[in-house]
């Protein structure tokens, strides 16, 4: 019969040291851990819980961008009145996930690192061109979103490592994002099909910079560049819209399974994407 | 209303029927207090799991538990060869009838595997890991055998046989090969081709449905302690204690009155917890081990091997004449019945045509057994189905007539005097009132939004009465405790508390309602088919009225008057004589002299309550649909029934929201998906979506009253209507808001989109 053994380290080198163990797994807001637990789908030997470390959970700014603790939970996201100001898209995102009682444990780190192509916390932060801090057995790193999962229930990160922080850029002048997912319920249900779009404008109002990212069209979230070219020196006229559309579906390489065939997914996404985009536009201080 | 019935009493009369007092069982459920099925436990208890197959349809060619029965805290392991092997005999057992071979097969599979989930061996042990480990060591050999999921599928000549034995029955000569069709229902009217060819307008349509869950919140649990003389308890989940304890009793071969089944608090059922799964296996490991064994299903248990109600293809026609009148239909149900047969397709093909008096008609119905999942009751059993297809038929003959869809019903509308499609004639049904009810509500007449659409559907169904036992017993400070047979799954302890006080002439709050163990009270049949507010409230008022007239005969001896000077008023006894001066001798004052009146004060009356009233619901629901993604959004829904008399008419009212909400899933999202080996690809409520409260309107119930006269307070079943509609409200509210007639459930956004594309298309 199988043991179980806990671990709740207050230091991040502690931590790294116990997850390289074979058997480990790492603990946020156990929001999918501890329903795999239940299910038997995972049998972990130890569990490491990584509240307890210094900047875990919490929300600073720093040279006008925020560095987001890994395990802080959506609902205090959600409640960060700066942090919805820059970032209405991130945190967005991190608010779907689940339902309110789930919302007052899940983390953007449980949430990147179960590595589902259909994560909600994950496209936002994508397009927002987030880092992550990357504590290891060889110390730290920092790491592109993007690069973490490695396709479904797989992560990049090497054993021992787990992620201790995000980080948001600072945010120029009329800037804003936006994410925008598809389920057939309206909550407590998993992404067909979602997009994250980040936007900043000029003054005129036409697009300086955009960033589009994709979930649950592909193993993993895509960042389409070309989708977010195509937005770039427009002000979303409707033939710029079509453009992004057009781009993002070309990116999409989705599956067909029960929660949706490969063709919807991949015409859902451009409609995800068009609306995304016309909301943070809108975010940002765009006229249409 | 017949006019020689006193009864029922006159709405102005009434005190306590009709208000919306605090319900009895509120606190406890509020609290957590409530015991549900798996709360319960028994000292020095086993854990018992059940072994359940891999394949969807395999021989069981041989089953080897020697090195789980080796395991140190495995305690007991069951197979088939631990029951007896039963000959087909059908139990009437409530809604509907069972066969026990049958039943028993479907709780331990002998010799084949007949579904992915299907029980084919059960453990006992001290922990729930060692009862898993043990599982892991049984071995079974199975010879994997052709499987048959659909429908159309299983009835084809060629298709996988699950029964050697099964022989169509309803046919007009016996079949020489066996079939997969167990049963073929006809009914005819009249002479519908000629009608056809007579007709005006005639639509037709195609329809299919997927099986869906009963899902209520609970899953099944039990707890059975198996004593050395043989006498044993069980402690169950359930809608009849009563059906459990018969069940179980049959299943074992042991006497009925040798089971003591004790009903838990129910946390939902709808149907599916009108049989027995888990309490026979609980029995038996608890027989072979020596101990209580506790059993408690999971949830991805529950979707594998419970429920659900039949996945359906159905055909119908309607021919009417230009001014409306409906002159021929014809309707063709086949349903799925899972393992066994037994799909509610007769009572589908029996409330097909309720709502409408059709001169000429055909309906022709198919109980076909597949490999998935023995079909289990689910609220109105096979009705909504049925109302899908022909509800949408007839939302598209007012279309083809430019017709009010309200009108269309009402000039076809069955009324007190119509010869009922299945046979009998109405008396005292509010149809009409119903239909004017909805056509005459602020709803019908509102304006719709962009991407909107309105559906109209009408629903029957027929509410049952039949075998209830009931106690009324007061205490000595003059309170009463009303005790019955029946489980409470949608309200009926306060509804029974109001009737006894209504009756009795005392407040609510001074009488507690029980629901008793079948060691306690006689033999009621399950709480099912609406009945149990009708039936065993006619029971209780029966008991009560029996306590007055012993109260009665009291106080005459008290005073000294003959026993017809004495009448029983507001909870008094009143003396008529006024030369005898008597001050009223109230129930408190009653009780405390019973030792010298006679005794305890205390009756209990078993009946068979007939005169049910059959219950019909109209329903109108606006959706908005988006049109770039399919998705479909239920924005208002209005429904209206004939209630007869509400009793508790908020509790009547939750009875209406909770159907509505319950038929929208059905009709928006719900649905069995199986891989191609007949695996149910999602058991679990992530991606088996039924609705959450944010997918849904606040649901507006208007209950129309009117009432059946042969019941006291003239109440008639309200649980099961309120899901018959909803499936063709939504699918024709979908129709108008989209132009286009999806006749596939369920209406989720990939369908709808690419519907929407093909009548872009053209």
């Amino acid at each position: 019969m199988s043991q179980l053994a806990y671990l709740a380290p207050s230091s991040p080198e502690e931590a790294a040291k116990a997850l390289a163990a074979s058997g480990a797994r790492p603990l946020s807001g156990g929001t999918d851990l501890l329903v795999q637990l239940r299910s038997g789908r995972t049998s972990p030997s130890l569990i490491v819980d990584l509240k307890r470390i210094a900047g875990a959970v919490g929300i600073r700014e720093e040279a006008g961008g925020f560095v987001i603790g890994a395990s802080t939970s959506g609902a205090v996201l959600g409640e960060h009145a700066g942090l919805l100001r820059a970032w209405p898209g991130v945190v967005e995102g991190a608010n779907l996930i689940g339902s309110t009682q789930v919302q007052g444990r899940a983390s953007l780190a449980g949430n990147l690192c179960n590595a589902s192509p259909a994560a909600d916390g994950v496209p936002a932060l994508v397009a927002a061109r987030a880092t992550c801090v990357i504590v290891g057995p060889n110390g730290r790193r920092e790491a592109p979103v993007e690069s973490i999962p490695a396709g479904p229930g797989k992560t990049s990160l090497a054993p021992g490592e787990f992620i201790l922080e995000f980080r948001l850029p600072a945010r120029p002048p009329r800037a804003s994002d936006a994410y925008l997912r598809l389920t057939p319920r309206t909550e407590m249900d998993i992404a067909v099909a979602g997009a994250g779009v980040n936007l900043v404008l000029h003054e005129d109002g036409t697009v300086a910079e955009a960033h589009v990212a994709l979930g649950a069209v592909a193993p993993t979230v895509l960042h389409v560049e070309a989708a977010g070219a195509a937005l770039v020196g427009t002000r979303l006229e409707d033939e710029a819209l079509a453009a992004l559309a057009a781009a993002a579906q070309a990116a999409c390489k989705p599956i067909s399974d029960k929660r949706g065939t490969a063709e919807y997914r991949t015409r859902i996404a451009g409609v995800l994407a068009r609306r995304a985009a016309v909301i943070a536009y809108q975010r940002a201080g765009g006229q249409r | 209303m017949s006019e020689t019935l006193e009864r029922p009493a006159a709405k102005a009369d009434l005190q306590v029927v009709g208000t919306r007092p605090i319900r009895p069982d509120g606190a406890d459920k509020v609290t957590g207090r409530a015991a549900y099925g798996a709360d319960f436990n028994m000292p020095g208890q086993l854990v018992g799991k059940v072994l359940r197959s891999p394949h969807a349809h395999a021989r069981i060619v041989s089953i080897d538990a020697s090195k789980a029965k080796a395991l140190p805290g495995a305690k007991a392991v069951v197979t088939a060869a631990d029951f007896p092997d039963l000959a087909s005999e059908v139990l009437e057992g409530g809604e509907q009838a069972s066969n026990l071979r049958d039943l028993s097969l479907n709780v331990m599979a002998r010799g084949k595997a007949l579904y992915h989930g299907h029980a084919v061996a059960a453990v006992a042990a001290i922990s729930s890991e060692v009862a898993d480990e043990a599982l892991s060591r049984i071995k079974v050999t199975y010879e994997v055998l052709p499987h048959v999921t659909e429908v159309e599928a299983a009835m084809a000549p060629d298709a996988p046989l699950l029964h050697d034995h099964l022989f169509t029955e309803g046919l007009e000569a016996r079949p020489d090969k066996p079939s997969n069709v167990a049963r073929r229902h006809r009914n005819l009217r009249g002479d519908p081709e000629a009608a056809f060819a007579d007709a005006d307008v005639v639509v037709e349509g195609r329809y299919v449905t997927p099986p869906v869950h009963q899902g209520y919140i609970e899953p099944q649990a039990c707890v059975a302690a198996w004593a050395e003389d043989g006498r044993c308890d069980v402690w169950s989940s359930s809608q009849g204690q009563f059906m459990v304890r018969t069940y179980c009793a049959k299943v074992l071969g042991v006497e009925i009155s040798d089971i003591r089944v004790t009903p838990a608090e129910i946390g939902g059922g709808f149907g599916g917890k009108t049989t027995v799964y888990l309490e026979p296996l609980a029995l038996a490991l608890s027989r072979a081990s020596g101990h209580p064994v506790k059993m408690v299903m999971t949830r991805e248990e529950v979707f594998r091997a419970t429920g659900p109600t039949s996945g359906s293809v159905m055909n119908v026609r309607f021919g009417a004449k230009k001014d409306g009148t409906i002159t021929a239909a014809e309707v063709e149900l086949k349903f799925q019945a899972g393992a066994f047969p037994g799909s509610p397709v007769g009572a589908a093909c029996m409330t097909a045509l309720a709502c409408y008096d059709v001169p000429n008609f055909l309906i022709t119905g198919y109980d076909v057994v597949n490999n998935t999942p023995k079909v289990a009751a689910y609220r109105a059993p096979g009705a909504p189905i049925a109302a899908f297809a022909v509800e949408s038929a007839i939302d598209d003959l007012a279309r083809a007539l430019s017709m009010d869809p309200i009108a269309l019903r009402e000039k076809n509308a069955v009324r007190d005097g119509t010869k009922a499609s299945y046979g009998p004639t109405y008396q005292n049904i509010g149809y009409v009132e119903t239909l004017a009810a909805i056509r005459d509500s602020e709803h019908y007449k509102a304006p719709l939004g962009p991407n909107q659409g309105r559906g109209v559907a009408v629903g029957f169904w027929f509410n049952v009465g039949g075998e209830s036992t009931a106690a009324v017993n007061i205490a000595e400070d003059g309170s009463a405790v009303v005790v019955t047979g029946n489980p409470d799954i949608g309200g009926s302890r306060a509804s029974m508390a109001m009737m006894a006080a209504e009756t009795l002439g005392i407040p609510v709050e001074r009488v507690r309602p029980m629901v008793a163990d079948t060691a306690s009270i006689g033999y009621s049949m399950l709480t099912g088919g609406s009945r149990t507010t009708f039936a065993t409230g006619m029971a209780v008022v029966q008991a009560a009225e029996k306590v007055i007239a012993d109260l009665k005969a009291r106080a005459a001896k008290l005073w000294d008057v003959p026993a017809d000077q004495v009448e029983w008023r507001g909870g008094e006894a009143i003396c008529l004589d006024p030369k005898a001066d008597k001050k009223p001798l109230t129930l408190e004052t009653l009780a405390a002299q019973s030792a010298r009146t006679g005794g305890p004060i205390a009756a209990q009356v078993s009946i068979n309550a007939q005169g049910a009233g059959p219950g019909f619901g109209v329903h109108l629901c606006d959706v908005e649909v988006d049109p770039e993604t399919g998705q479909v959004s239920v924005v208002r829904y209005t429904a209206a029934q004939d209630v007869g008399r509400a009793i508790h008419p908020s509790y009547v009212e939750g009875q209406v929201q909770g159907g509505v909400a319950q038929g929208v899933g059905w009709a928006l999202n719900e649905e069995y998906i199986f891989d191609a080996q007949g695996q149910m690809e999602n058991p679990g409520f992530l991606d088996y979506r039924m609705p959450v409260a944010s997918d849904l309107p606040m649901l507006d119930a208007i209950l129309v009253e009117v009432p059946n006269p042969r019941h006291p307070y003239g109440a008639k079943g309200v649980g099961e209507v309120p899901i018959v509609p909803p499936l063709a409200a939504v699918a024709n509210a979908l129709r108008g808001a989209t132009g286009v007639r999806i006749p596939a459930l369920p209406l989720s956004p990939p369908k709808v989109l690419a519907a929407l594309d093909g009548a872009k298309a053209g």
